[in-house]
């Protein structure tokens, strides 16, 4: 395999008709990647205040057929999820990921609803999970891996009923980078992304049969996004 | 898959008089192309996007062996390993050993080309272990082995009645009388049965969409979620990636992840962009328990540096095939290969070799709009005419073909001869067609009258009638 290394290394270097960059010659490109400079950002949602940005991101979420609920607190939470469920005519079944985010919600205050903690398994019909962030530009969330935050509640329940704070929209992808730097950066400077980073825009769709698009090809078939205001707008 | 571009011409004929084939293709315009247009109007910075990622590929590229190292050396510090595969051969058979080392029985796949180029499938299933197709598209393309004929739309070239027959035969512990009328309940059926395929894998393969060189991540971009479930779910996840899909950081990924949707389906954004960083650490209590990045080179390491450079930039988006006439009119499979349209005319041959795949740089009319479309504004039919000129300094063409050339170009580098040559045809010919106007058939010339009439000149050729017009102007 190492051979293997070598050859393709060297193939490269001698396409690009060089040898190995020495210290010098390396030293912008460590420079380039250590900065991570940002390239254009549209203005679509950069050029918007943050109310603009909130209001973006739930119009955009709703075009790519996920549904949204703005509520006040996170004392409405709750309501708002059981709401949902019954208008569906779901059951008030759910799992739930074990994120401190979900912690200070009353989930008690609807004792109807049947809640239980931990990674998602087959046969779970619906989901709560907290979110990392939203992208404003396009309607997207951003969730990561964790301990508290397993990946396959994103993907098993036919249901995904992600919570959002406003306080977690920005505007682009790269806000959202800058906020993963941050909350996984290492003692001695850089930072180690977590094993998953998913950006999720709608419900899962497919348009693989003739072009025709349809709505839950394997992941969820629903996205409910309950945005909590937190008095920011 | 064993090539078949050598018989592009047989293929196009056949795919011309298939009648389901053609219904399947007029779903490209109103699914693609429209949706696409719709996209970048609503995107006023998209040129300012195309440039700057063009930039970012291009120094990507010029410093392609710094990024790899540094790719690596992030992998592995985040406890995944890199394997070189100079070719499909040792990419698979560092794939099956992978597999072996976990005793997997089970193999679930997400879409990747890189895995069609490598016929991994193939190679698995000759060595005892079943692989599983987990994109709608690509499972339809599985259990009616044949090859994909569009690079994100693989199915596209059959209509819903050829899918539902396809599922009766295949899942046939299901009742033989239920409804399989629309697509609806045909993604219904796949997703209960790919359910199950998804939580009883040994062992997740997905392509890359992009490698991060900055954080030694992979970043997939789907709509179904088939690729999440693919590779969150087993206990290894193998990422098949081709060395040209690096770039340095996210920012970078991002720039280039505004052009990519808009340009594949004509979606702002697909549905499930994930990044993907090494295996599931510690504590988490999810995820697979090994990360593999099979990193192919496959003949790229080649085409730096030279006029074929520009093809490196590929992003696999499809928008050159949606909007070549020729693809739409003959479909993907002529093309013979994993790579169709106008893309795979500059790719295949530079994969497979000219000699194999001579007739695809010609399939092009040189509307030049999939150069147009190109979010990374590489020139597709200028390369196709690289590939023209190496296949006639090669001798490749047919003798007909090359003797017409010579003589188009004797004539064509004497412009006192070819004035008195073309002066001569436009008078015999438009003395002869001035009766009809036009010309049913005319010898030497078939290829264009069997099919149409060939409009009759008016006697003078081009330049004597522009000499006469700017002697006119001038007198006035």
């Amino acid at each position: 395999m190492s051979d293997s290394r070598a050859e393709m290394l060297g193939r490269i270097r001698r396409s690009l008709k060089r040898g190995a960059l020495d210290e010098t010659t390396a030293a912008p490109l460590n420079a380039r990647l250590k900065e991570h400079k940002r390239n254009l950002i549209p203005k679509r949602a950069a050029g918007l205040d943050h109310r603009g940005q909130v209001a973006l991101f739930a119009a955009m979420a709703e075009g790519v057929n996920a549904t949204l609920v703005r509520v006040p607190s996170a004392q409405d939470v709750p309501g708002a999820v059981a709401d949902y469920l019954s208008r569906l005519n779901l059951p008030a079944r759910l799992v739930m990921t074990p994120d401190p985010a979900l912690a200070d919600i009353p989930w008690a205050s609807r004792p109807m609803l049947e809640i239980r903690k931990g990674r998602a398994e087959d046969g779970d019909a619906a989901g709560v999970t907290a979110c990392f962030a939203a992208v404003a530009e396009t309607g997207t969330l951003m969730l990561h891996s964790g301990p508290e935050s397993p990946t396959r509640n994103n993907f098993l329940p036919d249901t995904h009923i992600a919570v959002l704070r406003a306080s977690q929209v920005v505007a682009s992808y790269e806000d959202g980078f800058d906020r993963l730097r941050q909350k996984f950066a290492k003692a001695g400077g850089g930072f180690s992304l977590p094993r998953t980073i998913n950006f999720i825009t709608g419900p899962s769709r497919t348009a693989d049969i003739e072009q025709k698009l349809e709505l839950g090809a394997h992941g969820p078939r629903r996205l409910h996004i309950i945005l909590i205001d937190d008095g920011q707008i | 898959m064993k090539p078949t571009s050598h018989a592009f011409k047989a293929n196009a004929r056949a795919a011309l008089g298939d009648p389901k084939l053609q219904q399947a293709m007029t779903n490209l315009r109103a699914g693609f192309v429209e949706r696409r247009a719709l996209m970048v109007s609503r995107m006023p910075e998209w040129e300012q996007l195309r440039d700057q990622a063009v930039a970012i590929k291009k120094h990507t590229l010029a410093h392609l062996d710094f990024y790899l190292e540094n790719f690596e050396r992030n992998v592995v510090a985040n406890g995944g390993q890199v394997h070189w595969c100079r070719d499909a051969a040792e990419a698979n058979a560092t794939v099956l050993s992978i597999c072996r080392s976990l005793d997997a029985k089970t193999v679930t796949k997400g879409k990747s080309m890189i895995g069609e180029e490598m016929a991994v499938n193939d190679y698995l299933e000759a060595n005892g272990i079943t692989p599983v197709e987990t994109d709608l598209g690509e499972y339809i393309i599985q259990i009616r082995h044949e090859g994909p004929s569009h690079i994100i739309a693989p199915a596209v070239h059959l209509v819903k009645e050829q899918v539902a027959e396809s599922f009766r035969a295949t899942h046939t512990h299901l009742d033989p009388n239920r409804k399989l009328d629309d697509a609806r309940q045909m993604c219904d059926e796949a997703r209960g049965i790919m359910r199950q395929k998804f939580l009883g894998a040994d062992v997740g393969i997905t392509g890359a969409n992009f490698l991060i060189a900055e954080t030694g991540s992979s970043i997939i971009v789907t709509n179904e979620g088939n690729g999440d479930l693919t590779q969150t779910l087993p206990r290894a996840h193998i990422v098949l990636a081709s060395l040209e899909k690096m770039v340095p950081t996210l920012e970078d990924a991002a720039t280039i992840l505004r052009l990519l949707a808009r340009s594949a389906t004509g979606q702002e954004f697909s549905a499930y962009t994930t990044i993907s960083t090494g295996p599931r650490r510690a504590s988490d209590i999810d995820g697979p328990g090994q990360y593999h990045v099979v990193l192919l080179d496959n003949g790229r390491s080649a085409l730096l540096g030279t006029e074929f450079e520009d093809m490196l930039r590929c992003i696999r988006c499809a928008a050159c095939l949606n909007h070549c006439p020729v693809y739409e009119a003959i479909g993907g499979k002529s093309y013979g290969w994993v790579y169709p349209g106008p893309m795979g005319s500059v790719l295949t041959p530079s994969l497979l070799g000219i000699e194999e795949a001579g007739n695809l740089p010609n399939a092009s009319t040189f509307c030049g709009r999939c150069e147009s479309v190109c979010p990374m504004k590489i020139p597709l039919p200028k390369m196709m005419r690289h590939w023209r000129e190496r296949e006639f300094s090669r001798h490749l063409n047919p003798a007909a073909a090359r003797w017409g050339i010579l003589a188009w170009a004797f004539l064509a580098t004497r412009p006192g001869l070819y004035r008195i040559f073309s002066d001569g045809a436009a008078l015999v010919l438009g003395y002869f067609g001035k009766a009809r106007g036009r010309f049913r058939s005319l010898p030497l010339a078939g290829g264009w009258t069997d099919f149409r009439d060939m409009p009759a000149p008016q006697g003078q050729s081009f330049h004597r009638l522009y000499a006469r017009e700017r002697r006119r102007k001038e007198r006035a």
